[in-house]
C-alpha cells in the first residue's frame, strides 16, 4: 500500500533501532511521553518497544479523546436522549464508555434510546436533514482534528437553517493540556514521574502547526518532536529527542514535514475560529479542571449550541472507585500499577475510558502487550 | 378428457408483488408461494415430495449437524447474497468436521412488505448455491413477521453431513509443534460488506469470498485424514478463530505477521476505516492445524484447489499456559493477537 507501507519497513527500523541503541547513553533514563492515543497504538500494534534499548521508555499520555472526556459530559448526552427524546449521533468509541450508574450510550440505545454511530458530521447533518420532526444532537468530541468537521457541519446547518440540528461541543485543546501536565505538581515539583521529552501529536500538529509547541519546550525545558503515527515515524523522532537530550536541547523539531508545517492548516484554524470560541475551563479526565482547554460554540451560533438548546447543566460525577485511568493519564501510574487492570476491567468489561478506545492506553497494553507481564491473568479468563 | 385443475388460477405477481401475512398463515397463499418460488427454485426430489419432513437413508458411521442464521445487512453484496451466504455458510460449519455435507434445511423469516422480487432473487441464488454444491435443501419453513419486526428477510440453515473413517477433526486437539495454515487471503467477505454500507459506501473491487468448502476439505482430509482442527473464520476473523482455538486446546500460538495473506486492496480499506484485518470476516476461507511433518502435504493439496491458491503457513502451536496468540509483526516487534472486544461491525452475515 503506497505512502504507508514505506513507513513500516523491517529493515529501515533495523537500522533506526541501532542508530538509537548507538545513541543512547547508558548512564541515563529517557522516559519519553507520547502526547496522542495514536502513537500509543502505533508503539503497541507494531511491537516498537521491542527495538527500544531498556533505558528509552515510552510514558503514555493522555491524548485520547474518548479518555480525557469526564463522565458527567457523557452522563450530559445520556439525560439527552432519555430526557428530551433526542436523536444523539456519536462516533463509534464513545457508545462504550462506562457513565454513571453502570450506564453507557450502549447500554441505553439496547433499551430504546435513538443513538446513532456516525462516521462523519455529515451523516448526522443527513439524519437531521432526514428527520425534520426530530431533534438531532451530534455529540461533538475530539482534538483539534475533528473540530474543523463540526464548525462545517455547524455552518452548513446555519446556512440551510437546520434548525433541529445542535452540536454537543466536547472539543478540546492539546497545548493546554501539554502545558498541564508538565505545571503537575508530580512532575514540577515532586519530581515523582519524570517525562524527559515529548512527541508532539500529527493529525492535531497538521492543523495547528508546529509553533503552539515552542512556549512549552522552552518553558519546561522539554524537547518536542512531533511525529507521524507509522512506526517508523516513531522511532525517527525517538531518535531525535535522544540526540536533543544528549545534547542538552529542548527544541521543537519536526519529523513529520510530509503533512505538517510551523503556521499550520489556516484554513482550518480560521474556520474554527468563526464558529468556536475559549471556555474559561473545561474538566478533562485525569487532569481536572484546565483552563482555557476546551472550545464552545459562539454566540452567533448559539441556535446550534445542543448546550444552551437544552439547558444542559454541568455534571460532576466521580470515577469508579479504584480506577487508576486519571494518573494513567497524566503519565503518572502505568496501566498495570492498577488494581482493576485485567481483573474486573477489560476492554470487554471496561471500567475506565483508557479500558475503552483502542487509543487508550489500558486497552494497548491488554490487547497486544500483556505477555510482558507474566503475572497476567490469561486469556482464557478474559474470555469468559 | 382429463383436464389438469390449476392449483392456482392466477400466478404469483412476482415482480410487482410483496410478502404479506397470508404467505405465512398456513392457508393457499401460503402453498402457492411455496410452490412457485421455493420449490421452483430448490427443486429436488426430496422436497417435491411436500411432507413436513424429509426422508432419507443414511450410510453407517458418524454424521455431523450444525445450524446457523443469517441475518446480514446489506442482502445483496458484491460477490453474494443472503441466499448463497446461507447455503455457503452452513456447508463450511459442517464440513469442518471432515465431513461430507449432505443435506441442507431451511427457515425464512420474511418481514411484511419485503418484495417478492427480491424475496426470489434470493431463493434463486440459493438454489444455485445448493446446486453447485451438490447439496440440496430438503425441508424448509416460511413464517411472516409484521412490517417493522423483521429486517426484510432471515435465513437459518440447517445441515447435515458424513465424516469419513479414521476422521478426528476437533478444536481441541491442536498441540504444541503444530503447523497452522490459511487458505488465502483474509477479510475479504467483511470489507465487501461495509463496501456496500448505505454510510460507508467506498471503491473497491473486492468482492465477498462466500464459498462452499467441502470440495477444498475433501481434497486435505484426501492428503492427510490426520488433520488436527479446521474451522473457518468467520465473525471475528482470523483473530478470533486462533484465539477459540488456543483456547479449547488450552496451547498458545506465535504467527508470523508477514506470512498472512492479505489483499492490499483490503488492507487499504482497513487502514481507512481504523480496522485491523485480522478481525475482519471471512466467508470463504478455512484455518488448518496439523503436524508440522504433515504441514507441506497439506499446502499443497490447499494450493491444488481453487479456492486454496494463495493458502500458506503463518504460525505454529506452542506452549503456553495463557493461551495467548503471540504475533512477530512484519515490522520486527511483537504483540498479542486478541480476542476481537466489543464489534468491529454488526450484521455482517
Amino acid at each position: 500500500m503506497k505512502y504507508v507501507d514505506e513507513f513500516r519497513q523491517r529493515d529501515l527500523a533495523q537500522q533506526l533501532a541501532a542508530a538509537i541503541r548507538q545513541a543512547v547513553n547508558p548512564d541515563r533514563r529517557y522516559n519519553l511521553m507520547e502526547f496522542c492515543g495514536g502513537h500509543t497504538h502505533a508503539i503497541f500494534r507494531y511491537g516498537v518497544q521491542d527495538l527500544m534499548p531498556a533505558n528509552v521508555k515510552f510514558v503514555h499520555g493522555p491524548g485520547c479523546p474518548v479518555c480525557v472526556l469526564p463522565i458527567g459530559r457523557i452522563d450530559n448526552a445520556i439525560q439527552l436522549v432519555e430526557q428530551h427524546d433526542v436523536i444523539l449521533c456519536t462516533y463509534g468509541d464513545m457508545l462504550r464508555v462506562p457513565a454513571s450508574g453502570r450506564k453507557s450510550l450502549l447500554r441505553v440505545k439496547a433499551s430504546g434510546a435513538d443513538i446513532r454511530m456516525v462516521y462523519s458530521t455529515q451523516d448526522a447533518l443527513r439524519i437531521a436533514r432526514d428527520n425534520p420532526g426530530r431533534q438531532v444532537v451530534f455529540f461533538a468530541i475530539g482534538f483539534e482534528t475533528t473540530t474543523p468537521p463540526t464548525a462545517v457541519a455547524i455552518k452548513q446547518a446555519h446556512a440551510e437553517g437546520l434548525d433541529n440540528f445542535s452540536v454537543f461541543c466536547n472539543h478540546v485543546l492539546t497545548p493546554a493540556a501539554i502545558q498541564n501536565i508538565l505545571e503537575s505538581p508530580e512532575v514540577r515539583a515532586m519530581g515523582s514521574v519524570s517525562i524527559d521529552g515529548f512527541f508532539g501529536p500529527s493529525h492535531v500538529s497538521s492543523i495547528i502547526g508546529s509553533r503552539p509547541y515552542e512556549f512549552f519546550a522552552e518553558e519546561f525545558q522539554r524537547p518536542v518532536v512531533i511525529a507521524g503515527f507509522e512506526p517508523l515515524d516513531v522511532m525517527q523522532s525517538a531518535l531525535m529527542l535522544i540526540r536533543q537530550l544528549n545534547e542538552g536541547r529542548h527544541e521543537v523539531e519536526n519529523e513529520y514535514t510530509r503533512v505538517v508545517t510551523r503556521e499550520g492548516n489556516l484554513k482550518a484554524q480560521s474556520l474554527v475560529a468563526e464558529v468556536f470560541e475559549l471556555r474559561r475551563s473545561f474538566e478533562w479526565r485525569g487532569l481536572g479542571l484546565v483552563p482555557y482547554s476546551a472550545l464552545q460554540v459562539k454566540g452567533s451560533f448559539a441556535g446550534l449550541d445542543a448546550e444552551r438548546r437544552f439547558d444542559m447543566p454541568a455534571i460532576s460525577a466521580s470515577d469508579v472507585k479504584g480506577c487508576e485511568c486519571p494518573s494513567i493519564l497524566r503519565g503518572v501510574k502505568r496501566p498495570t500499577d492498577c488494581k482493576l487492570f485485567g481483573t474486573v476491567c477489560t476492554p470487554d468489561n471496561p471500567m475506565g475510558s483508557c479500558m475503552v478506545s483502542s487509543e487508550g492506553a489500558c486497552a494497548a497494553y491488554w490487547s497486544y502487550g500483556r505477555f510482558r507481564q507474566p503475572e497476567m491473568p490469561d486469556s482464557e479468563e478474559s474470555a469468559a | 378428457m382429463n383436464a389438469v385443475v390449476k392449483r392456482f388460477p392466477v400466478r404469483l405477481d412476482i415482480r410487482r408483488g410483496t410478502v404479506d401475512m397470508t404467505h405465512g398463515s398456513g392457508g393457499r397463499a401460503m402453498a402457492q408461494l411455496i410452490d412457485e418460488l421455493f420449490v421452483k427454485h430448490l427443486d429436488n426430489e426430496l422436497l417435491r415430495q411436500a411432507n413436513d419432513q424429509a426422508m432419507f437413508a443414511v450410510p453407517a458411521g458418524r454424521m455431523v449437524m450444525s445450524t446457523d442464521g443469517h441475518v446480514i445487512s446489506p442482502l445483496f453484496f458484491p460477490g453474494g447474497d443472503i441466499g448463497s451466504l446461507a447455503v455457503h455458510g452452513t456447508i463450511n460449519d459442517v464440513v469442518m468436521s471432515g465431513a461430507r455435507p449432505l443435506y441442507l434445511a431451511a427457515g425464512f423469516i420474511l418481514e411484511e412488505g419485503f418484495p417478492l422480487a427480491d424475496l426470489e432473487r434470493v431463493v434463486a441464488s440459493m438454489g444455485r448455491a445448493a446446486s453447485a454444491a451438490g447439496v440440496p435443501v430438503v425441508t424448509g419453513d416460511t413464517k411472516v413477521v409484521e412490517r417493522g419486526m423483521g429486517d426484510g428477510i432471515f435465513i437459518t440453515t440447517t445441515g447435515v453431513g458424513m465424516v469419513p473413517a479414521g476422521v478426528d477433526i476437533s478444536g481441541d486437539r491442536a498441540r504444541p509443534g503444530d503447523a497452522v495454515l490459511v487458505s488465502g487471503s483474509l477479510g475479504d467477505h467483511g470489507v465487501a460488506i461495509m463496501s456496500s454500507r448505505e454510510n460507508l459506501e467506498f471503491e473497491t473491487r473486492i468482492e465477498s469470498d462466500s464459498a462452499a468448502l467441502h470440495g477444498l476439505v475433501a481434497d486435505m482430509v484426501a492428503a492427510v485424514p490426520a488433520i488436527h482442527c479446521l474451522r473457518d473464520p468467520t465473525r471475528g476473523g482470523l483473530a478470533t478463530t486462533l484465539n477459540e482455538l488456543t483456547r479449547q486446546s488450552g496451547v498458545g500460538m506465535v504467527l508470523q505477521e508477514d506470512a498472512i495473506p492479505v489483499k492490499p486492496e483490503v488492507t487499504a480499506a482497513c487502514e481507512l476505516l481504523g480496522l485491523d484485518p485480522l478481525y475482519v470476516a471471512n466467508e470463504g476461507k478455512l484455518v488448518c492445524i496439523c503436524r508440522q511433518q504433515d504441514a507441506a502435504r497439506i499446502l499443497a493439496a490447499m494450493q491444488a484447489h481453487p479456492l486454496g491458491r494463495q493458502a500458506a503457513i503463518i504460525g505454529a502451536v506452542v506452549e503456553d499456559r495463557h493461551g495467548f496468540v503471540q504475533m512477530q509483526t512484519s515490522f520486527g516487534g511483537s504483540r498479542i493477537v486478541d480476542w476481537l472486544a466489543g464489534e468491529q461491525l454488526p450484521r455482517i452475515c
